[in-house]
């Protein structure tokens, strides 16, 4: 091998070599893919695929529609729409309370930000059930929120904070405001300071420069949150559960009762085949029109 | 209360009709029960299962499953690995419609102290639970809600309520909160149900969706009055807490036994169905597994038990009279028609 290659003219080795490291780099690309892409087949393509399955059928095993033209009926198409008016609330509150933290965690200076930073971080790691939980607590009749409000008289009656819509959104919000915050602040860690000053430069006001230069400039990280947030409040189970009295019925609780209490695997799956194309459409929608992928790894 | 003892001669001629009736299977045959699993199972087996199979003379062998669907691909393989299987009343009644279960041998398996609604062609009751009316006595002191009619009285009994979010038991109370009478109960009424459901749903603060949740939500005052499981109820008096509870029209409902069909151990398994069920062996329930009640009542007079633990138990003489039993045949063939308009009367 090592007599044949030097008998050989420089351009061919140079371009033999060139397609082997080409051939390699192929073959690393698909090695080092294997095992992610055989994670996806084995956790969600697998499984997916025998949901879809599993919805064709009724519940003596025959073929049918049953399952899909089930959910016209009033109870699911009600469920359905309270699932997008919740995620649209929780998501529309969060991106008001979630703009201006991420603003100033974007403009103060790098110390001050990480210790903040921290505030936002530190719920995010703690667990869902715990802090619904905590929201119970605070919010329910005797609970620490209504007690001072009635001692305070500031209330003659206590407020209904919890087992209702109210409760289930103030619960959702806290747990997907990290979700929001994290890809805008990101983007906006990445606008250039100097943009601003030019703008100032040129005579802009601080709050034309804001809305003229840095708000068009966030708006990636903006819409990738608004996207996470969204989706993941879709087939939010837990926290509606919990803080939703049974007043909140979520699509997903809608799923979870037909395999607990129900024993429906066939309507289950047809339900989240339903609540899965949803949200594939959704979030392609939003990725085709504002371009949330800049915000993934792209420069705003 | 007058508790009457059974003599020795009469547990053993029922010693020895049990073992005569057994004989057609071999000694120490295995079965295999399958239940959903967790610290329930372990208590059914040690109070019921296991000294039903030493009296038969069997070895038991467990199993898990997650409900009906698990049954039906063990049945649907044609050669099961189960003998028995451990479900709700009403999943133990869709399974013998749809043919997953062996008929049971009622010349092995005796059904006296039993309600005839505690058993069917394929399946037996083999532990009960009660749905009681509960409330907080802090609220309402002594002027306290005696019925489910009192449950609807917001005028009389202001205050917040909770239901369930599953519509079993609850369209039962609801005909009873509207004044049919509890043996008249069956084939529910749906219609006149929901209506009379309708007319209390905006007093409900909290419909709830686990025994957990239920029991918290009484313990903590969030709500003063609810229908509940008398287990839960309880638990929460033993905490402490200022509530109280009646089993005045509350609704029994239960556990049971089937047998799969093709089971390889069918025989073996009738012999300890039999046991489970009988008199001796229901009597171990109220002081091992106080948060059920035995489904035959023959229990209480074969059994000793305190004034204290009769009180509480759901199924003693005295409590069993104020009670109905849950039909599970007509919820096998409803669940699929009430479920979806109970899910929009709680969401509105």
């Amino acid at each position: 091998m090592t007599v044949m290659v030097q008998e050989v003219k420089p351009a061919i080795i140079n371009n033999s070599l060139l397609q082997r490291s080409r051939s390699l780099q192929g073959i690393s690309f698909i090695g080092l893919s294997l095992p992610a892409a055989m994670l996806v087949a084995a956790v969600l393509i697998i499984p997916f695929s025998w949901l879809a399955w599993l919805s064709l059928f009724d519940a003596t095993g025959n073929l049918s529609t049953e399952n899909y033209v089930r959910l016209l009926r009033p109870a699911y198409v009600e469920s359905f729409l309270t699932t997008f008016k919740v995620a649209g609330l929780v998501t529309a509150i969060c991106v008001l309370l979630g703009y201006p933290v991420a603003y100033l965690l974007s403009q103060l200076p790098q110390r001050a930000a990480q210790i903040l930073m921290v505030f936002v971080i530190l719920p995010f790691w703690t667990s869902v059930l715990v802090r619904t939980y905590a929201w119970l607590v605070l919010l329910q009749r005797q609970g620490i929120i209504n007690q001072w409000l009635l001692s305070s008289g500031l209330i003659s009656e206590p407020l209904p904070l919890v087992h209702n819509m109210t409760g289930t959104v103030i619960g959702m919000v806290h747990v997907m405001l990290p979700f929001l915050i994290l890809p805008l602040y990101a983007s906006m860690k990445a606008i250039d300071p100097v943009l601003l000053r030019a703008a100032a430069n040129c005579g802009a006001s601080p709050a034309q420069a804001f809305r003229q230069v840095f708000l068009p400039l966030s708006l990636s990280g903006l819409s990738a949150g608004i996207a996470l947030t969204f989706v993941l409040c879709l087939g939010f189970y837990l926290t509606p559960a919990l803080l939703g009295g049974g007043r909140v019925a979520m699509w997903s609780t809608q799923i979870a009762d037909m395999v607990a209490k129900f024993a429906n695997w066939g309507a289950a799956s047809a339900l989240s085949v339903v609540l899965l194309i949803v949200t594939g459409a959704i979030l392609g929608g939003v990725n085709r029109f504002m371009r949330v992928s800049n915000a993934w790894g792209g420069k705003p | 209360m007058q508790i009457r003892h059974v003599t020795l001669s009469g547990l053993l001629v029922g010693a020895a009709a049990l073992a005569m009736a057994s004989g057609s299977f071999a000694a120490n045959e295995t079965v295999t029960i399958a239940g959903f699993g967790g610290n329930l199972q372990k208590d059914l087996r040690a109070t019921l299962w296991q000294p039903a199979a030493d009296k038969a003379g069997l070895s038991i062998a467990e199993e898990t499953h997650d409900g009906l669907a698990a049954v039906r691909v063990q049945v649907q393989s044609g050669s099961p690995t189960w003998d028995l299987v451990h479900l709700g009343s009403d999943d133990c009644a869709v399974g013998g419609k749809e043919g997953l279960f062996e008929p049971l041998d009622y010349k092995v398996i005796n059904t006296d102290g039993f309600d005839k609604r505690g058993y069917g062609e394929h399946w037996i009751a083999t532990n009960s639970y009660s749905v009681v009316l509960a409330w907080r006595t802090d609220v309402y002191k002594d002027k306290a809600p005696q019925s489910w009619k009192d449950l609807w009285d917001t005028e009389k009994f202001p205050g917040r309520r909770a239901l369930s979010t599953y519509p079993q038991e609850m369209l039962e109370v609801a005909l009873m909160a509207d004044g049919v009478p509890k043996d008249e109960l069956y084939p529910l009424d749906s219609k006149r149900a929901f209506r009379s459901l309708d007319k209390i749903k905006s007093k409900v603060a909290v419909w709830w969706s686990s025994g957990a949740q239920s029991s918290q939500l009484i313990k903590d005052g969030e709500v003063d009055m609810m229908a509940i499981w008398g287990s839960r109820v309880a638990s929460v008096i033993a905490d402490g807490a200022p509530v109280s509870y009646t089993y005045q029209d509350a609704i029994l409902g239960y556990g049971c036994l089937a047998i799969l069909k093709g089971a390889p151990h069918a025989r073996a398994a009738q012999a300890l169905v039999a046991g489970v069920v009988s008199p001796e062996i229901q009597a171990r329930i109220p002081e091992m597994m106080p948060y059920y009640g035995p489904t035959n009542s023959l229990a209480f007079k074969v059994g000793k038990f305190s004034p204290e633990v009769l009180a509480r138990s759901n199924m003693s003489p005295e409590n069993i009279k104020k009670q109905v039993f849950l039909d599970a045949n007509w919820w096998r063939d409803n669940t699929n028609l009430v479920r979806e308009d109970y899910s929009l009367l709680m969401a509105n």
